[in-house]
């Protein structure tokens, strides 16, 4: 694995307001890297810095081993897809897409032959003699892809290349996209708010919020294992208990003790616990039947509560559990639509519900990030 | 967020790449431009009217011999002496830049048959003085006999002072035309405004036939010169007038015949403005208003008249600027009446004053800078108050209304094309009131003064020209100073300049470039009394709503093209040639036609700048109407009208045709 984008000590500032803060980060070659974070952050910032479209204010960038801290756009080496497109709209699909490739050292013949190629890529080879306006919204994106990728740039630089189009397109594209980009290996850096986007299209994810990295790593790390709670709480749902660290290993919610991942936090620590939804384990209430004694003591963090909501999301059942021992304890769980129908939980109902001591996660009160 | 914290590290400063460069360039060379042809020229207008001259008399001493020509006495200053006849007083000192002081009034028993010599002398090493046109400076002393003494002249000192404005300020004649400028531009705007207002409401929001036509004849009178409107009145209601009788005694030369020229030709620019304020109203806003029960009339002062409000506020001050800045009409149809455009023309042309037609130039540009002060105010606010998703409203037909706008409607336009006719059959008719016999004669402008059909040709010769020149010029500062990213503070001076043109009165800028271009030190001297001036003055003149008119057009480009284009390593003018300029070509072909229109009407910045060979049809007009051939100005006016009239035909055919070829990518 080589490193193929080296960031190093990255600041932006726009007059008073810093908008990147001390940014370092590797880029691996071949690879597909999200920034993700919520509008203003600072992910496109970064983007266009790498881009050399707003130049950062301090801080270097190094390209395949090369400097471009300080060059302008037309002297880097990238592909660039907007959220727009900017395709020309007085060009054919064909003119825009051969844009790059004229005065590039090419004669015609060469240059027609490479806008087949990509034209067959993207599987829009009719649609040549077009215009960007009789284009649907996702051909039209494909067609941005293609004149990105027209001169093999080393680096593919997306800005939420997905966001304009409508639900059903952008989960096609998605896949379409991931599959071009694992074909042609070209590193790509996307920009992204969607974190279903981003978990489902890269490698590796950056979260970035308030200027600054929250955490890097691959979808399922930055989802089972969030490092703060701004990452917990930005992808995905999450839990948030007020609890009190005990002992390494335990805490207390209320008045009742919990087995939970603490980390490096003393005992006595007010922390936040911290818990995944989809976590939440139904259990049959036979499980308390005589006849099937103590079964309920071998599993760890588990209690009754009441259903007090419950809404139908489709695949599965958001539900509102309150633990009436515990103060404090309400919880929202996701139920799958199969353990609803087996227990058959209903409003009202008193169920047995597990907390996996795996999955609980103690978090500093005050957000990850630097305030 | 946070607040001012030191960045660690050294700044990254940014490589400058070619495209940067070549854009820096044209930004550089295109605001060379404006400040070479608007900031200097204003500079040297304003210096001019805190230029004061005085002679000073003690500067000089003089002696005179006794009739043997043997010096008795000393030599004298010329103030001692002054002092001790009292001769002259302090006003007398006062002068013009070329005044001229003969010493020969210092002598009363003055004769130049006398034997009596005389010495003359500066008093320190920078006093000069001439003797016939041969100049004497220093202290030397010169002797003369009685006869070349009264060739001896002093010049007066230039020094920089407010008395040409006490000057001003003390003279009744000049600074009542103030008051009556104002009078008249705020009589005007009301009228116009109403009229307008009401206009655009008939065609926005009634079911009305023949609204094509009607938008047709309210655009009229920007294709004729402001003061054709004047020559009208005068064969309406002027002394042999059809409708004198009609006035009531009172005469049409004055405030009556400006305001209802006025009222002429600036119907369709507030028209314009309102008819777009009142278009973007939201149907919604009606929808609601009809469901909530309110009656007709609290619909129009709670819906209607706040969503156009800004359109009105705008309208109005336009329409004073227009009114207030106008020369042409006042020129024809002002009688007695001073206002300040035809007072500066006046004092420059008529008395040769040009420090008090400075004067009078800053007096008229703080109205106008005011108006259009408060007019950008507006119009950012009502950019503001846009929403992307109103819904277009639709009027509906009702027999009973859309008769009674149609009647106004009517009246309006027969008010417009009234105006029009009676000029073209002041134009064909032989010799009002006496020959009513159709001839052609009046178009035999060679036989007149004011230039002739060699006039004609000129001012096509400028509208091209300048509809060439302009287009390329605004059209490029347009482009670098929206879609180029980096040099920011030279973009936004730029901006600032571009807007500058608007608020300044065409006199003003006239008798600026007189000032400026006209002093033989200015290496750019030699381009004086050519057309190239006047093409210069005329781009510069209406600079401004061209490059409203492109910024516009790029603005609704996407931001990125530049973006894409820079990382596909393209120059930035190949996206320009291949996709900026085709997408813009509508908007370019508006600036180049109403360039072409303005050119070929416009009077006021040129009167001051033509030479004999370029002699302008609009300023033969003027000049014809002057020497009282009224007919053949009426005649050369109407040349403006068909010729302005064609262009429009051919720039709508023109755009008709390149929307159909890109019909195919301009649907969306």
């Amino acid at each position: 694995m080589t490193t193929f984008l080296k960031i190093r000590d990255l600041w932006k500032s726009f007059g008073q307001f810093v908008a990147l803060r001390d940014i370092s980060l590797d880029v691996i070659e071949g690879e597909f890297l999200c920034f993700l974070g919520p509008s203003g952050c600072g992910k496109t910032t970064l983007l266009r810095a790498i881009a050399g479209l707003d130049i950062q204010t301090a801080g270097t960038i190094h390209q395949a081993g090369k400097d471009v801290s300080n060059l302008p756009p037309a002297e880097r080496d990238f592909g660039i897809v907007f959220q727009s497109y900017a395709l020309f709209p007085n060009l054919t699909i064909s003119e825009n897409i051969s844009f790059g490739l004229e005065n590039a050292g090419k004669n015609k013949a060469e240059v027609k032959k490479r806008v087949d190629e990509l034209l067959q890529l993207i599987g829009l080879p009719e649609q040549r003699d077009k215009y960007p306006a009789q284009l649907s919204g996702g051909q039209q994106q494909r067609i941005a892809l293609a004149r990105a990728i027209a001169t093999s740039p080393g680096l593919l630089l997306l800005d939420e290349p997905l966001s304009a189009l409508d639900a059903k397109v952008r989960v096609h594209l998605r896949h379409e996209m991931t599959e071009l980009q694992r074909k042609l290996k070209v590193t790509t850096v996307m920009v992204t708010h969607d974190q279903e986007e981003a978990l489902s299209m890269a490698d590796r994810i950056v979260v970035m919020n308030h200027g600054v990295i929250e955490q890097v790593g691959t979808p399922t790390e930055i989802y089972t294992d969030p490092v703060s709670l701004f990452v917990a709480d930005f992808i995905g749902e999450m839990n948030q208990v007020p609890a009190e660290v005990t002992k390494e290993g335990e805490v207390r919610v209320g008045n009742r003790t919990l087995l939970c991942r603490t980390g490096d936090f003393a005992p006595g620590s007010k922390v936040i616990a911290a818990l995944r939804p989809e976590d939440v384990i139904p259990h049959d209430k036979d499980v308390r039947l005589p006849g099937t004694p103590d079964v309920i003591e071998t599993l760890q963090n588990t209690f009754d509560v009441v259903i007090k909501e419950m809404e139908f999301l489709g695949s599965f059942w958001r539900t509102s559990v309150s633990d009436e021992e515990a103060e404090g304890l309400d919880l929202t769980a996701d139920f799958s639509i199969n353990a609803v129908r087996r227990l058959s939980l209903a409003v009202g109902e008193k169920i047995t519900v597990e907390l996996p001591a795996d999955r609980l996660k103690a978090f500093s009160e005050t957000s990850g990030a630097e305030q | 967020m946070s607040s001012v914290e030191s960045i660690p590290g050294p700044k990254i400063r940014k490589k400058v790449g070619t495209d940067a460069l070549i854009q820096r360039g044209f930004i550089v060379v295109i605001a060379l431009y404006l400040i070479i042809t608007l900031a200097f020229p204003l500079y040297a207008m304003l210096s001019k009217a805190f230029e004061v001259y005085n002679y000073d008399l003690s500067q000089f001493s003089v002696q005179a011999s006794d009739e043997e020509g043997n010096f008795t006495t000393g030599p004298v200053t010329l103030l001692d002496l002054n002092a001790e006849l009292g001769l002259l007083g302090d006003s007398d000192m006062a002068a013009k830049g070329d005044g001229r002081l003969s010493l020969t009034q210092f002598f009363p028993d003055f004769s130049f048959r006398s034997p009596v010599m005389y010495r003359v002398a500066g008093t320190d090493e920078k006093s000069v003085f001439l003797v016939g046109s041969e100049r004497h400076v220093g202290t030397e002393s010169v002797e003369v006999d009685s006869n070349t003494f009264r060739k001896v002249v002093v010049r007066p000192v230039k020094s920089r002072g407010m008395s040409n404005f006490t000057r001003y300020f003390s003279t009744p004649a000049l600074f009542r035309s103030i008051g009556n400028s104002v009078f008249i531009a705020t009589v005007s705007t009301i009228i116009t405004v109403t009229l307008a207002f009401w206009f655009a409401y008939a065609l926005s929001r009634s079911c009305m036939k023949y609204k094509g036509f009607f938008r047709l004849v309210a655009m009229a009178p920007i294709l004729v010169p402001s003061l054709l409107p004047g020559i009208a009145l005068v064969y309406l209601f002027g002394n042999q007038g059809i409708l004198k009788g009609l006035l009531m005694g009172q005469s049409i030369y004055g405030p009556i015949g400006i305001v209802i020229g006025s009222v002429f030709f600036t119907f369709p620019h507030a028209m314009l403005i309102i008819g777009t304020a009142l278009s973007i109203s939201d149907a919604r806003l009606y929808e609601a208003a009809v469901s909530l029960r309110a009656s007709r009339w609290r619909t129009f002062w709670t819906v209607t008249i706040p969503g156009a409000r800004y359109g009105l506020i705008s309208a109005a001050f336009v329409v004073f600027n227009l009114v207030i800045t106008d020369f042409g009409l006042p020129k024809v149809i002002g009688g007695q009446f001073n206002v300040l455009a035809v007072d500066i023309y006046k004092q420059v042309i008529g008395q040769q004053n040009f420090e008090m037609g400075a004067v009078v130039s800053v007096v008229l540009l703080l109205p106008a800078l005011l108006a259009f002060a408060i007019d950008r105010q507006v119009q950012k606010k009502q950019v503001a108050g846009l929403t992307a998703r109103s819904v277009v409203f639709e009027p509906k037909p009702d027999r009973k209304a859309d008769t009674g706008w149609l009647f106004y409607c009517s009246l309006v336009a027969v008010f417009i094309l009234g105006i029009i006719g009676i000029c073209q059959m002041a134009a064909l008719i032989k010799f009002w009131p006496y020959d009513m016999s159709l001839s052609l004669n009046n178009y035999a402008f060679d036989r007149m003064d004011g230039g002739g059909w060699a006039a004609y040709k000129n001012s096509i010769k400028l509208g091209l020209l300048t509809a060439f020149v302009g287009t390329v010029v605004v059209f490029l500062g347009a482009y670098m100073v929206e879609k180029t990213s980096d040099f920011t503070k030279g973009r936004s001076g730029f901006q600032m300049l571009a807007m500058m043109p608007m608020a300044i009165p065409g006199m003003v800028l006239g008798l600026a470039y007189i000032f400026f271009f006209n002093n033989p030190a200015n290496p750019l001297n030699f381009i004086y009394g050519t057309m190239a001036i006047l093409v210069v003055s005329t781009v510069t003149h209406f600079y401004t709503v061209s490059h409203l008119t492109a910024v516009t057009a790029l603005k609704q480009m996407d931001t990125e093209f530049e973006s894409v284009a820079s990382s596909l390593k393209q120059p930035f003018y190949k996206l320009f040639a291949r996709v900026t300029v085709p997408v813009c070509m509508p908007a370019i072909l508006n600036i180049s036609i109403y360039l072409f229109v303005n050119a070929m009407t416009t009077v006021s910045a040129v009167v001051f700048l033509y030479s004999t060979d370029t002699a302008l049809a609009s300023i033969a007009v003027l000049n014809m109407d002057d020497a009282g051939d009224i007919a053949p100005a009426a005649a050369m006016g109407m040349m403006i009208f068909y010729t302005n009239a064609a262009a429009r035909l051919l720039h709508a055919v023109g755009s008709r045709a390149i929307l159909k070829r890109s019909e195919a990518w301009r649907q969306r």
